[in-house]
Formats: C-alpha cells, structure tokens, sequence
C-alpha cells in the first residue's frame, strides 16, 4: 500500500472511530486464516535465498555428491552435467562467447543459493523433493564442482553457500528498478 | 459493379470501417462469387429437423464439428516429466474471451491432482502473524471479478530467429489468452496477516512438483493483484492452477504463480530459478535484465493469418487481437502493404484494462500479393514496435517478452504465410 493510501485509510479509521462507528469497520472484515508459527513450517517452507534464510542444517563436498548425481541426475543431465536435450545442460557457457551465449548454472546465474533453493524444491524431476538435506549438499557443491567453481573437497554449507561469488554475479540488470 | 462505392482508407485495399456494417451491400453481391445455395437444388429441410435429439445434459460438450479445435502442444519430454506447453487456437477464436478447456498452458513438472480440503494457503516471513487458510474459508471471502489476458513471456519469442518460422497464427502466438479471473484481492489476505514495513516483496510458492517459485513486489501485490479461485464462473481449471492461482494483471505469465500455497513477505527477491535463470533477457551488451513484469503493446491478425489460403478474391475481414500489460487498447492500425500506409481498425470490444481487445477492418483482395500487419498503441500512449526495433533494443540472444509487429504475407496464390519485412 502506498503512503497515501495508508494515510487515507488511517484518516478513514480515525473518522469512523469518532462517529462510532468502529465496531461496524471491524465486524465486516472477515478473518478466517489461522495463526500458525514459522516453526511448524519449517518442513513446509522451502525457499532458501541469498542471504542465508531458510537453509536447513548440513553440509555436503563434491566428492560425496558424486554419487547423488550420478545416480540420480545423470540420466537427464548427462555424467559430466552436458545434458541430455537443451533444457538439461548444468555446465560451461561463457557469457562474452560469440553467438549466443551458453547459458548454465556456471556462466549465467547470478546466485549460488539458488541452486540448493532449486534442487531441494524441484529435482531430481522424476522424484522431486526425494533427497535428504544433506545430499542437496552434496549435489549442490557436484554441480558447483562440475562447473569449476569450487574444489571436490570444499564443504558446502549454508555459510560457504551463500558466501560463493558466481561468475556472473555482476550480469544482471533489474528492469524492474530502473524503469 | 459495386466497386465505385468502396471507399478506401490506405493502400493495397483497406477499405472503410462504416464497410464493415454494409460488407453485403459492398462487397457480396458482385464481387463475392460463393453462394449458400447447391447447384440446381431447392433448399431442403435437413435431416436434423425431423428427429428429436438428446435432451439436456449434467454438463455440456462443444459439438463434434468443433473438435479439431485443440491446443497445440509439444511431444512428451521423458526427461521432463509434465513439462511443456500447450498453445490457444487463436485463428478459431472469436471475440475476446478464451473458453476455458483452450486456455494456453506452461507447466513445469506438470498438473498436480489436488483436494481441495487438503489444500492450505500460508502467509508468512515478515507478517505480524503467519497465517494458514483452508479453501472452503477462501470461499467465503468478498471477491471481485477482472476481465484480464494472461501471456506467457515466451509467447512470440520464434520470431527473432534470423529465418521466419512457417508457422500459424496459434504456433507462433498462441500463448496468450483471456478470462474473467475471480478471486479475492491478495491486499485483503496480506492486510489480515499484517504486512511489516520491511516486506518489499511477496515470494509466491505452488503445489506442484516443481513447487514453483517467483517473487512479486509489494507495491504490485497491494495493487491489482488477485488469489483467483475461479476462471470465466467455474472453478479454476486444474491446468491453470486449481483451486487457486496468484493472478498478477498484464504481467508475463509465469508470475501468476498456479496452485498457490505459499505467499513469504520477504525483504529482497528470494531469486528462485524460474526469475534468474530463466524469463531474464540477454541484451547484445552481455547484461541480462531481471524483473521485465508488464508485457508489452502487441497486437496480431488472426484472419487472414499464417497457413491459412485465401480462397477467393474479393473483401475480406481482417480480424485479430490486441492487448497490453500497461493498460487498455486506444488504437490498432492495418497495413495491408507491409507497413506503407496504415489504417485504423474497429476496436469493438469494451477495451478494458489489460484485456484482449478485439479488432476489425474490411480489406478487398485482388489477387495480388499484400503484407498484412496490425500495430496496437495502449492508453499510455506505447506503441506496438517493429521487428526492426525490436531487434536493435533487445536482440536475439534471449526471446521472451517479444512483441513486434506480425507480418502475413498473402501470395497471388491466397496463402498466407510469416514472414519478415
Ligand atoms: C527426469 C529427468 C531429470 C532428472 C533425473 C534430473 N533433472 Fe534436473 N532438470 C531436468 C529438466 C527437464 C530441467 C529443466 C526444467 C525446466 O525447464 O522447467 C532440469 C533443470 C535442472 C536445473 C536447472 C538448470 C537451469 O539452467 O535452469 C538444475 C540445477 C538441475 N536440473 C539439477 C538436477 C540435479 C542436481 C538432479 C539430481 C538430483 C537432477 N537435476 C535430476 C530433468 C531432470
């Protein structure tokens, strides 16, 4: 809501609550959500952003992702994460490449957190929302690996996650700012 | 001859709207040839007129001589279990609304099965109280209804590759459609949960298997937004996200999150794959825009359109569509010259905000070739741009939120077919 509107519907109120008239303001909103704490969603709740809210506990290296993604995501994305088809490909891409560009996790996106935000919520897509915390770790730093941006070795948590600097972190205009 | 009266308005045979009520006065009798009547026979009383049909029905079927009217959607991807994308038969359609059984659909993992008695609808992150609905308490709420055309961002992308596609007036646009979306305001639900000064933006969540995810600003969620729960009167189909769906008016599609069931005020965009990855524009500089929300002035013919033939020559109705995600439609020119001289169309609906609106103006072909374009400007004063211009703000390196002028060429053959000018 806007300042105005805000201050509209406070002068409104004020007018309303001096003619008496408050009671009748009130009984005809109807209030039927039930109050429920951000514990209880705690399973419910899956977005995880770059700034570190909503990421579960646990940790995961590429050396253990590799078998999260070669035996369940390697039947779209390809061993190496090349694809299967053109909506399948998770690595390489450069985005000052002639022609257009290839666009992948590791030359495009602009946020590591997205990937765990992404796997967690919506892959592997035959099975969404199958792998335990700690394998989207795992699968995190795999594709992270693939694409040269971290070592095997480096545990991904949700410190190190968000702490990632992608390689196009800086490609991203936001139309809706500027405009 | 009649021809002496057509009173033409720009070249390559546009003629005057005031044709468009006098088109049997004008046109029909000499220079149309087609005739209602077989041969030699007298007109019969058809069979249908002397047995009783079937009697009414618990619910309706369109009639079998409509049925080749389908959505047009890809093959089954086994790597992409439910993805894809289904296209509206625009050239079939009449008037503004969009039945609903051929809604244009996009789906990312597919259409959930959901029970409406399991389905919940939480409001959480920066509220004075989480809250949690059940559909049947949705119902009861006060709702408003919107006449409002939906278009998936990606609609119209083809026609920036270098060669034109030979496609249809359905495959090449047939990602928009238009309904009466009734809901209730998202402003009442946020209201009750009680918004924190620090929301700036409402990350809305589906119960898909994709649980697609986008974030929506708060001034726009306050706005105009809506939690639709039911499209042109009935319940929202299961393709468009029953039993509800965000609804965001004049907004590239994806954002109108489908079978909604988490709404998180959060201070920053919480960046989901589906706003990053994908529906952001690569521009030549190699900077890629994020957040392009409202679709652009567009317009397009739909008859005559591509894969289509003329079959006779003689006055014809150009008809077509014209929306803008920035307010109603003012205007729509025709060329019928590739865009040498323009006329303006009938815009005969009630040109509503962010609504399809319908246009019309009569065209006599002679049987030469013609280039049918349409060019729509909004009530903001945006006109629709060429593909020229199109190109040369965005380039092709991305393709959504495309919407250039479409050009038809008709051949001396009366085919019709997409082309470039
Ligand atoms: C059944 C096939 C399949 C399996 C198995 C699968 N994926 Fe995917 N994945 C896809 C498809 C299809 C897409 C594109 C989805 C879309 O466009 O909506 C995708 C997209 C992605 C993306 C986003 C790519 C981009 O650039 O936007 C990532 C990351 C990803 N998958 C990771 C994984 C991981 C990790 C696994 C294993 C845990 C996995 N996938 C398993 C089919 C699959």
């Amino acid at each position: 809501m806007s300042m105005y509107k805000r201050a509209l519907l406070f002068i409104f109120s004020v007018t309303l609550a001096s003619i008496g008239f408050v009671s009748f303001a009130q009984d005809t909103v109807l209030k039927l959500g039930s109050p429920i704490s951000e514990e209880q969603l705690s399973e419910f709740d899956l977005i995880a952003g770059p700034d570190g809210a909503g990421f579960p506990s646990g940790s995961g290296s590429a050396a253990q992702g590799k078998q999260v993604f070669d035996t369940r995501c390697a039947a779209c994305h390809a061993l190496t994460g090349e694809g299967t088809s053109g909506n399948t490909v998770l690595v390489g891409g450069d985005m000052h490449s002639e022609g257009s560009p290839l666009r992948t996790v590791g030359s495009y996106w602009p946020h590591a957190s997205t990937l765990f935000d992404f796997i967690r919520r919506a892959m592997p897509a035959d099975a969404p929302k199958s792998l335990t915390s700690e394998e989207v770790y795992q699968v995190t730093a795999y594709v992270l690996y693939l694409n040269g941006i971290v070592d095997q070795n480096t545990v991904i948590n949700r410190e190190t996650l968000i702490a990632i600097e992608m390689p196009n972190k800086d490609g991203f205009i936001d139309k809706n700012q500027v405009r | 001859m009649t021809q002496e009266k057509l009173e033409r308005v720009a070249g390559n045979g546009l003629l005057s709207r005031r044709h468009l009520l006098g088109m049997g006065l004008a046109g029909a009798g000499s220079v149309m040839t087609n005739s209602a009547l077989g041969a030699d026979a007298g007109l019969q009383i058809p069979s249908w007129s002397k047995v009783p049909g079937p009697g009414a029905s618990g619910y309706g079927n369109r009639s079998s001589h409509t049925e080749h009217m389908q959505r047009m959607s890809g093959n089954p991807n086994p790597t992409y279990p439910g993805g894809g994308a289904s296209r509206s038969p625009l050239a079939e359609l009449q008037g503004t609304i969009t039945p609903n059984s051929l809604h244009f659909e996009r789906h990312h993992a597919g259409i959930p099965d959901i029970d409406p008695s399991m389905h919940k609808l939480v409001i959480n992150g920066l509220v004075r109280q989480p809250l949690v609905f059940d559909y049947e308490d949705l119902l009861k709420y006060p709702m408003v209804s919107k006449i409002h055309f939906l278009e998936c961002s990606g609609n119209s992308g083809s026609l920036l590759r270098p060669s034109p596609a030979d496609g249809s007036a359905q495959s090449l646009h047939g990602l928009v459609s238009c309904a009466e979306w009734t809901g209730i305001p998202l402003s009442t639900l946020l209201d009750e949960a009680g918004v924190d000064p620090a929301a700036q933006w409402v990350s809305a969540v589906g119960a898909d298997a994709a649980s697609m995810g986008r974030s929506v600003p708060i001034d726009k969620a306050m706005d105009d937004v809506l939690v639709a729960l039911f499209q042109n009167g009935e319940p929202v189909r299961p393709e468009q996200g029953y039993p509800m769906r965000l609804f965001c008016p004049g907004w590239e599609g994806n954002i109108s999150v489908k079978w909604l069931t988490q709404l998180k005020l959060t201070s920053e965009p919480s960046q989901f794959r589906d706003e990053t990855s994908k529906y952001t524009d690569t521009l030549p500089d190699r900077n890629s825009l994020q957040f392009t929300f409202p679709m652009g002035t567009k317009s397009l013919i739909t008859s005559p359109s591509g894969q289509m033939a003329l079959n006779r020559q003689g006055i014809y109705q150009v008809t077509g569509i014209a929306w803008s995600g920035r307010g109603s439609i003012r205007r729509v020119e025709v060329s019928a010259d590739g865009g040498r001289s323009w006329a303006d169309a009938e815009i005969e609906s009630h040109q509503s905000d962010k609504a399809l609106a319908r246009f019309r103006i009569p065209w006599e072909w002679s049987g030469g070739s013609a280039v049918l374009q349409s060019r729509a400007t909004d009530s903001e004063g945006n006109v629709q741009p060429t593909r020229d211009a199109v190109l040369a703000d965005h380039g092709r390196l991305s393709s959504y939120h495309n919407h250039c002028i479409q050009s038809w060429a008709v051949n001396s053959n009366g085919g019709v077919a997409n082309v470039y000018v």
